[in-house]
């Protein structure tokens, strides 16, 4: 029973960072209707920057506020950049510059932090709750529920917020009462970039700093994304807790499966996910019209 | 009146042929320069050019997904892989000869394509490309696998020896394999030029233009749908199976995501939907590396990045979009 309640613990603070990043996955899906493929990428270099500065010195908490105002403004940049000239273009160009961002942040991040894997500190107690998870994992789950709050309240109670709502939801009519839509994205991108700060820089303990440490999760995020419904963010948050759960129950009780075919199990949600219920447990459905 | 009719027509009709008539004489000038690679260059030269013509086919298979159907795949290193180890498993394990595994490999992935295609289906672009980054993310862990390990040889992976040369050609092993390479290359392409020209070819670029016309005019988008992904993964197979036979050697890490997104840039470059657009993608996506690693090592992926979000700005159509473009100018010059 222990071992039981330790792995849904366990897969509950996976689940946080999956959430995150499934959140930040929505957020810029509802913006422009494309999954980001870079957003793992994204949160991994915002990641190395935090890691800069704790090393030379910077206190932990200062480096983690001022990663995510980076963040924030290097999602703004890139949207305003990059993006806002291609806003018209064909799912296959916006396809192609999100594996080119991809391509550019991981080469990056190689190049100037090199490619040996680095520990990242945790801001959190060492030892254990109960012997049952670890104070980091507490901490992480803790974090990411807090920053879920901020971005409900943000969304329902300011005026921004109900104005980014109402830009994805309608451009046309947003745009004639007065909201400036294309601002709207950039703002989108920005609020993204940071949520994925945050997952990278909680997670990074657990796996471990490298270029390539976003690319699983970001996996699990995908799947979170699609478990919850791409169209609603708080089922994207609830997906993300699922998956984890689903990840960890698998990886201990199939004994096929165990730590190493994790992604297969990512792959196999995602495609029967989409098989038998594409909008997933709690998303919309959605009508074309001729 | 009606004469003027008639005339549009058979000016519009000429236009129509002339984008779809094979130019020999470009044709023979490529087959020409094509066969003359390997008595050329040096050895290693030769088994790059070969690795080129391996890119080609993969891209072509790609872009007859991405660019004539427009279905997108962000998964074809998976198929890749399957192509690899199909051969590299009947080689090694199975004594098959070398050469009939180049086309079970094609076919293998043709039915993994097909399947995966099936569920597939029921998904709009996004969503596919979603489902094959999975596929190609999850992959090299699958080949990993301890349960797989008796077939696949897990992270060691396997060896296979190409046989030599037969001994009445007089040839070395490099230009041999090359010359093997190009003629499955040249044969895949005429293909792909009949299958696109044909009733199916013109069925996939009308799903690819617009679905749901598509479907109201009786066409099977599901069963072309999946057909095209089973045909884009056969080449693409095809491709890895050569692959492994070349190179000697297949290992789960050679066929990571980087693989997908490295033919993704070579069909970007090379010019979707277009068929030559393939060979130039093969081209790029191995000669760059060589030149960006002069310029700073582990560079070599940001400047494909930043080269494909330009290609995007300056031209969409890619290489072959760009040719087209220079030789049509040329021809008003004139």
């Amino acid at each position: 029973m222990d071992l039981f309640l330790q792995q849904i613990l366990t897969g509950l603070a996976n689940g946080s960072i999956y959430a995150c990043l499934a959140l930040a996955v929505v957020m810029i899906y509802q913006a422009i209707d494309h999954f980001n493929f870079a957003q793992g990428e994204m949160a991994m270099f915002s990641t190395y920057i935090c890691w800069t500065m704790i090393s030379v010195g910077v206190p932990y908490w200062l480096a983690f506020f001022l990663t995510i105002a980076i963040s924030f403004a290097g999602g703004v940049a890139i949207e305003r950049l990059i993006f806002k000239p291609i806003h018209n273009a064909p799912v296959l160009s916006h396809i192609i510059v999100f594996i080119g961002l991809l391509a550019i942040f991981n080469s990056m991040a190689g190049a100037i932090w090199d490619h040996t894997i680095k520990t990242f500190p945790s801001p959190f107690p060492d030892g254990s709750f109960q012997g049952l998870i670890g104070m980091h994992e507490v901490g992480m789950f803790f974090v990411t529920l807090i920053m879920l709050a901020c971005i409900f309240c943000f969304f329902r109670y300011t005026r921004i917020g109900m104005a980014m709502q109402a830009a994805a939801a309608n451009p046309e009519s947003a745009e004639l009462v007065g909201i400036r839509v294309s601002w709207m994205l950039a703002l989108g991108w920005g609020l993204a970039a940071a949520i994925g700060a945050v997952a990278g820089m909680m997670i990074a303990p657990i796996v471990f700093l490298d270029p390539n440490m976003m690319l699983g999760i970001l996996l699990y995020g995908f799947a979170a994304a699609i478990v919850g419904g791409i169209s609603n963010p708080g089922g994207a948050v609830a997906g993300g807790f699922l998956v984890g759960i689903i990840e960890n129950l698998a990886g201990t009780y199939l004994p096929a499966i165990g730590s190493e075919l994790k992604l297969t199990v990512a792959l196999v949600l995602i495609v029967t996910v989409l098989l038998f219920k594409p909008n997933g447990l709690f998303g919309k459905s959605i009508v074309t019209r001729v | 009146m009606t004469a003027n009719i008639d005339i549009n027509v058979e000016k519009a009709e000429k236009n129509l042929l002339d984008g779809r008539r094979l130019n020999l004489k470009w044709i023979a000038l490529f087959v020409a320069l094509g066969l003359t690679v390997p008595f050329l260059f040096d050895g290693y030269t030769v088994f790059q050019a070969t690795m080129v013509v391996i890119y080609a086919i993969a891209i072509l298979g790609l872009n007859l997904l991405t660019g004539f159907n427009g279905q997108f795949s962000l998964g074809h290193s998976a198929f890749y892989a399957i192509g690899a180890y199909t051969a590299a498993v009947l080689v090694n394990q199975l004594d098959f000869p070398v050469y009939v595994t180049i086309p079970l490999g094609g076919v293998v992935c043709f039915v993994a394509g097909f399947l995966f295609g099936l569920p597939a289906l029921r998904l709009e672009g996004l969503y596919l490309a979603l489902a094959t980054f999975a596929l190609a993310v999850a992959v090299p862990q699958i080949l990993k696998s301890s349960h797989l390990e008796g077939l696949t040889g897990g992270v060691q992976g396997l060896d296979l020896f190409r046989p030599s040369v037969p001994e009445f050609i007089p040839l070395n092993m490099d230009q041999w394999w090359y010359l093997i390479a190009f003629g499955i290359m040249l044969l895949l392409f005429w293909g792909a030029w009949n299958l696109i020209n044909s009733r199916s070819g013109r069925a996939m670029m009308a799903i690819r233009d617009n679905p749901i016309a598509a479907r109201s005019m009786g066409i099977n988008t599901s069963l072309y749908k999946s057909l095209t992904f089973g045909v884009s993964a056969f080449y693409t197979g095809i491709a890895g199976a050569l692959g492994a036979i070349i190179v000697e050697f297949v290992a789960p890490d050679s066929f990571t995501f980087q693989l997908s997104i490295l033919l993704f840039i070579g069909l970007v470059v090379g010019g979707t939907g277009t068929i030559w657009g393939a060979v130039f993608g093969g081209m790029f996506i191995l000669l760059v590396p060589n030149f960006a690693e002069q310029i700073s090592t582990g560079l070599s992926y940001a400047v494909f990045g930043v080269i494909l979000i330009l290609v995007i700005y300056v031209m969409p159509s890619g290489f072959a979009g760009l040719v087209n473009l220079l030789l049509s100018r040329l021809r008003k010059l004139r």
